[in-house]
């Protein structure tokens, strides 16, 4: 087991939010096609809100803090948040489009300690990457600043979000990214957006492309190892903890709401109204998240993946039941082995037990 | 031996965890989990107490440990963590305050 699988069990064990993930606005100046949020401003914590909700993370025990957004420099203030961070000696993860860093950012996260900036690329196409951002020149922009940061000895890491418009390019961005001297990151998932509208998951690759992906040795390293068929499930995996959503793990609005993780938008609790140790500590929403266990799964319980699978409970909620299958997942787990889920082989679909809850102000 | 004056750099992120000292480089990424004698030595870094004083007042009077094993277990520790940036080593007492010791 590696030093941070320990410190993760062992933050478990404590009841530390080890890691927080802390969206500082929704705003962006881009209008990515695939992009779950909304981009007006509802009412979002105020600079002064914000350094005393990190005081009280630090507080608390957490440790790994990734600012993200919406594009982080839309708030002026956002430097000031991540020199407040760094006084407090976390662990600093910066994720943006880049579009607004030059040089003097690039230079001012390197003084703050920031440990790796990741920027979302789609393409090494101009033409695609700026049709799905809707920005012209966005392309240009967001390798100059991974240039930039570079520069400046910072750790970058290229974020390629597949969807139908770019699924052909993920070799030349991997490509870009080594040139670049940058880390490169696939993710196939497309997520609903915030307000429950389900439109944008037409964007999903189709199932032949995952196979593709699948297969690729410089994606995924030995396809043999990777693709082969689950082991049998044993009592470990029938007791094992889905993810860390909730456990060591929390997201917090620009609105100071507080949810397991980024992709499970399960109200919890709100900073504005209550200390973030006391939801963390006593919200029901999380107390049930933290409550469930492989075997209480009816759906996944019974599937050959459940040992292997990357089943999201966020994602699964979304679709109506937190214990219910991820369909994107089941989807990932059958083109990487060619075996079908559970939830592929039922006939009906199971009822939701949960109505389908979206991130949202509280206080609305 | 010339005397050796530690303090901890502030490109580091650090928390404290069960009683043990997390410290990560924001440099090379490199993550060390430091045990309460090292986490003591760690807290104890500001640059102007020397390591052989740190070494007698943090670890010996606290913890049952030779003084010569101690201060030999100290400096590897220490030379171990410099290598990586995340504690700087001086020969003379640094005029500022080092960086914050982690909640």
């Amino acid at each position: 087991m590696s030093l941070m699988y320990e410190m993760n069990d062992r933050a478990r064990a404590l009841g530390i939010p080890l890691a927080a993930h802390i969206d500082v606005t929704y705003r962006c100046n881009e209008r990515c096609v695939h992009c779950y949020l909304d981009h007006d401003d509802h009412g979002e914590m105020t600079t002064a809100e914000i350094k005393n909700v990190l005081d009280q993370l630090a507080e608390a025990g957490t440790f790994f803090l990734t600012f993200s957004g919406g594009e982080v420099f839309m708030r002026r203030d956002f430097l000031e948040l991540v020199e407040h961070a760094h006084r407090l000696m976390f662990n600093i993860h910066v994720k943006t489009n880049g579009v607004m860093i030059g040089a003097k950012e690039a230079q001012r996260l390197r003084e703050l300690a920031v440990e790796q900036v990741q920027i979302s690329i789609y393409s090494h196409h101009p033409e695609v990457h700026d049709a799905i951002t809707k920005l012209p020149g966005s392309l240009k922009r967001s390798i100059d600043a991974v240039r930039f940061l570079q520069s400046q000895g910072l750790r970058v890491a290229i974020a390629n979000v597949l969807m139908t418009a770019n699924m052909g390019d993920h070799t030349g961005v991997q490509d870009l990214a080594r040139e670049l001297g940058a880390i490169y990151r696939l993710d196939p998932t497309i997520t609903p957006k915030m307000d429950g509208d389900t439109s944008i998951l037409r964007l999903r690759i189709p199932g032949s492309e995952l196979d593709a992906v699948f297969r690729n040795r410089n994606l995924v390293g030995d396809v043999e190892e990777y693709c082969a068929p689950p082991p049998p499930p044993d009592d470990d995996v029938m007791e094992g903890l889905p993810c860390s959503a909730g456990h060591t793990l929390a997201y917090i609005s620009p609105y100071g709401d507080v949810f397991p993780c980024v992709q499970f938008p399960l109200p919890s609790g709100n900073v504005r109204k209550q200390r973030f140790i006391d939801i963390w500590r006593g919200s029901p929403e999380l107390r049930e998240v933290r409550s469930i266990h492989a075997r209480d799964l009816p759906v996944c319980s019974t599937c050959s993946h459940v040992g292997t699978c990357s089943r999201c409970p966020g994602l699964a909620y979304m679709e109506g039941n937190m214990r219910g299958p991820s369909t994107a997942d089941c989807e990932k787990s059958f083109h990487r082995t060619g075996i079908p889920s559970a939830n592929m082989l039922r006939r009906a679909p199971m009822p939701p037990v949960a109505p389908l809850i979206q991130i949202r102000p509280l206080a609305s | 031996m010339s005397e050796k004056y530690i303090s901890r750099s502030t490109a580091i992120a650090a928390r404290m965890l069960g009683g043990e000292m997390m410290v990560m480089s924001a440099v090379d990424s490199t993550f060390f989990n430091l045990n309460e004698v090292a986490t003591a030595i760690w807290q104890a870094a500001d640059g102007r107490t020397p390591l052989s004083e740190i070494v007698s007042r943090r670890v010996c009077a606290e913890f049952e440990v030779e003084p010569e094993t101690a201060q030999h277990d100290a400096e590897q520790f220490v030379e171990a963590l410099s290598q990586h940036g995340i504690l700087l080593v001086s020969d003379h007492p640094s005029e500022s305050a080092g960086a914050g010791e982690g909640a």
